[in-house]
């Protein structure tokens, strides 16, 4: 694996709040290019704020995000998306009234890239799926259509990084294995760096090169992706104990059953 | 003829009886009357009358109260009778599909027939009774087309709910209003009949300067917020005209120069050279003037349709409509939404100003009334009927409601059955209202409900049906 001397993204000390409820305390975090670096964590403790925060939604009023050597901090949202940062956001949050293939031209077209045929070619190879329903409204996919659209939308326009929210977020198990595999596919072929933030921990790990462990808006853990699947701590509370109080745990349970690691 | 589509009878339960069930729908009707008879009571069947002392004296009306309860009690039992057993074969086409065939040939049998029009008129009604159809039907209701297809850039594509949108209809007809009369003639009197023609883009910059005014404070608010925000925009603006006397001469407004063919007036009283004289045509100059206004106004509001349909396909408009559906997604897809609201706003507002200038040159005299926020609330009536996003369904419903409006002064026959003091036009916000209940329980997406796609990789865009997503997704 190679380290570049310098993360492609990189948290230092970042804190965000929601008026005066503090979301993030001093997390720092580093995603070297042509990993995939994952965020675990429970329902609430500050995933997706994080993500939203990279993206300066909520901004961060205390350190620094660096992104590709840049200062990203202070950037207007979509400044930061041309600069080669890609979100599937939480809740997918497709253009519902518009047709998949309007909905992939909108993650082009402002990021810059102008070789939509060409790119549209290469995402209904990834995703056949979209293929069949290009003419079709993003609101009547099905969830785990519209799942692949959102990623679709964002590599449209070519990033160098990805942020992936929750992608396994309300879908069945296969459909999950289907879009993990994909994850690992597009890092593997095309060297795409990913941030993952999951819930689904078992998943999420066992493809992460680099794992984070959030707890109440504090990093608490980090490690390998297999150091953290190993860990006793991260099984009992994500993997093991954690399906009791869990719902995506207890559907990791299911997918466990299937295929041992 | 196809008979599953037209005239099958409509039950609830499985299987259809054999009769039809009179006592359910006699029962039905006759609670419906009776509810009709309690609302009746306060309200309908007393009047309050000032006798010859100027005291107040109150007067039953059995009558009325018994036309009302009978006229519910057999509209109800008649519609029980048509939803049982389908609609006589006299009306066989009930429901009307938009195909997509039909749907292409309709913008093109519109245009042929708004532009044979006037001459229709004219051969119709002879040089008399013309300029009434064609000045207050025709150039009034694509007046209203063209402000509701401005309106229809800023709430049907771009989600951003405005009813204060009559503001940049005044805004343009007080910029023809005070350049025509005052700045031309104290600069360069000599353009003064080109008056029309310089002002007209003025209007519309003005208009458009005036929408990202009224943009930069609303950038951040959605929804119900941003209706109240642009309501007091649009109050604003008609109260600093009323009150800005030196400037506006207030509620007594301006008198403002007519339009002109090119700088060629229609009519002159000093013996100047009209385009009647030039051209040798018959007929009266109010025909004339009459006919052009409804040309100009025709070639506005297409001007409005043919940027919409090419803006929508530029990122522009699709980044429009994508802020509709998602505000946050947008942002992250590296789309400026600030610039985005900002040239929605402004676009929408300069076709309101181009609007509002060609009805000071129509009108001869501007004056605050005709900026009201009924007005605003007519406009985003015809945008939602219509289908918000629709070209074709908001020019429909422009015509049913303007039309409608104008074709209720033309019933005074009804004074005839209703007695000398009623006026059909007083209950055109009743039958409006009414209306507008129809539509939301049968077509709650308007008119024209579906939404075509702006690309298609192989030539065959299907529009999407509405009735394809759930509510509240659209």
């Amino acid at each position: 694996m190679n380290q570049p001397s310098q993360p492609l993204l990189s948290l230092q000390g970042i804190s965000a709040s929601y008026g005066s409820i503090t979301a993030l305390h001093n997390v720092s975090l580093d995603v070297p290019a042509g990993q995939i670096v994952t965020l675990i964590g429970a329902n609430g403790a500050g995933k997706s704020t994080l993500m939203m925060t990279i993206f300066g939604m909520p901004r961060a009023h205390a350190g620094r995000i660096m992104f590709d050597g840049q200062d990203i901090s202070a950037l207007p949202t979509h400044q930061i998306a041309r600069l080669g940062l890609a979100q599937s956001p939480e809740g997918r949050r497709i253009f519902g009234r518009m047709t998949v293939e309007e909905n992939l031209r909108m993650g082009a077209e402002f990021a810059g890239h102008r070789e939509f045929e060409r790119d549209l070619q290469h995402m209904t190879t990834i995703f056949p799926r979209l293929k069949e329903r290009l003419h079709q409204r993003g609101g009547t996919l099905s969830g785990g259509e519209q799942q692949m659209l959102a990623i679709a939308r964002a590599l449209m326009s070519r990033p160098k990084l990805l942020l992936l929210d929750e992608p396994s977020l309300g879908l069945a198990p296969l459909i999950v294995k289907q879009i993990f595999r994909v994850i690992a596919d597009l890092n593997a072929r095309e060297g795409l760096t990913v941030f993952l933030v999951e819930q689904n921990a078992f998943h999420a790990l066992r493809l992460a090169h680099r794992a984070y462990v959030m707890v109440n808006g504090v990093i608490t853990m980090s490690g390998s992706g297999q150091e953290l699947l190993s860990s006793p701590e991260v099984r009992a509370a994500y993997l093991e104990g954690g399906r009791h109080h869990d719902a995506a745990a207890a559907q990791l349970e299911i997918s466990q059953q299937g295929e041992t690691p | 003829m196809d008979t599953t589509d037209g005239g099958t009878p409509v039950s609830d339960g499985a299987l259809p009886s054999p009769r039809f069930p009179i006592e359910d729908a006699l029962r039905s009707a006759g609670l419906w009357a009776l509810v009709t008879l309690g609302l009746c009571f306060p309200i309908v069947a007393f009047e309050t009358l000032q006798d010859f002392s100027n005291r107040l004296t109150i007067e039953a009306r059995p009558l009325l109260v018994l036309f009302a309860v009978a006229a519910v009690f057999a509209g109800r039992l008649g519609w029980l009778a048509v939803r049982y057993h389908g609609l006589p074969q006299l009306l066989p086409a009930t429901r009307f599909e938009l195909t997509p065939e039909r749907k292409k040939q309709l913008p093109r049998i519109g245009l042929a027939a708004l532009l044979i029009f006037p001459f229709f008129a004219l051969l119709l009604t002879g040089q008399g009774g013309a300029v009434k159809w064609i000045d207050n039907f025709g150039v009034q209701i694509l007046i209203y087309v063209m402000l509701a297809w401005g309106l229809n850039i800023v709430v049907g594509l771009a989600g951003l709910l405005d009813l204060g949108y009559v503001a940049f209809y005044a805004v343009g007809a007080y910029a023809y209003a005070l350049i025509a009369t005052y700045v031309i003639p104290a600069t360069v009197p000599g353009l003064g009949p080109w008056a029309f023609w310089i002002c007209l883009p003025i209007a519309g910059i003005l208009a458009a300067f005036w929408g990202i005014l009224l943009g930069f404070p609303v950038l951040r608010l959605r929804g119900d917020y941003l209706a109240i925000v642009t309501l007091a925009f649009g109050e604003i603006i008609r109260l600093v005209l009323i009150n800005w006397v030196e400037v506006t001469n207030g509620n007594a407004g301006i008198r403002t120069p007519y339009i002109t063919f090119f700088g060629l007036p229609f009519s002159s009283r000093t013996g100047e050279t009209t385009f009647g004289d030039v051209f040798a045509l018959p007929g009266s100059p109010a025909v004339h003037r009459s006919m052009f206004l409804y040309y100009t106004i025709l070639a506005l509001a297409l001007l409005v349709a043919v940027a919409t349909q090419r803006l929508r396909r530029l990122p522009i408009g699709r980044a429009w409509e994508a802020m509709r559906e998602d505000e946050i997604a947008c942002r992250s897809l590296g789309i400026n939404t600030v610039n985005t609201k900002l040239t929605a706003f402004a676009i929408g507002a300069m076709f309101g100003g181009l609007a509002g200038a060609f009805f000071g040159a129509r009108q001869g005299f501007v004056n605050p009334r005709s900026f009201e926020f009924m007005e605003s609330a007519t406009i985003l009536a015809i945008v939602v009927l219509g289908g918000m996003g629709s070209l074709v369904g908001v020019a429909i419903a422009a015509v049913a409601v303007i039309g409608g409006i104008e074709l209720l002064r033309e019933l005074s026959f009804l004074k005839q059955i209703f007695g000398p003091e009623f006026d059909p036009g007083q209950y055109r916000m009743l039958i409006f209202g009414l209306a507008m209940v129809l539509m939301m329980i049968w077509r709650p997406r308007g008119l024209v409900g579906a939404r075509q796609p702006t690309i298609a990789l192989d030539g065959n865009a299907k529009a999407i049906s509405a009735s394809h997503v759930k509510e509240g997704h659209g």
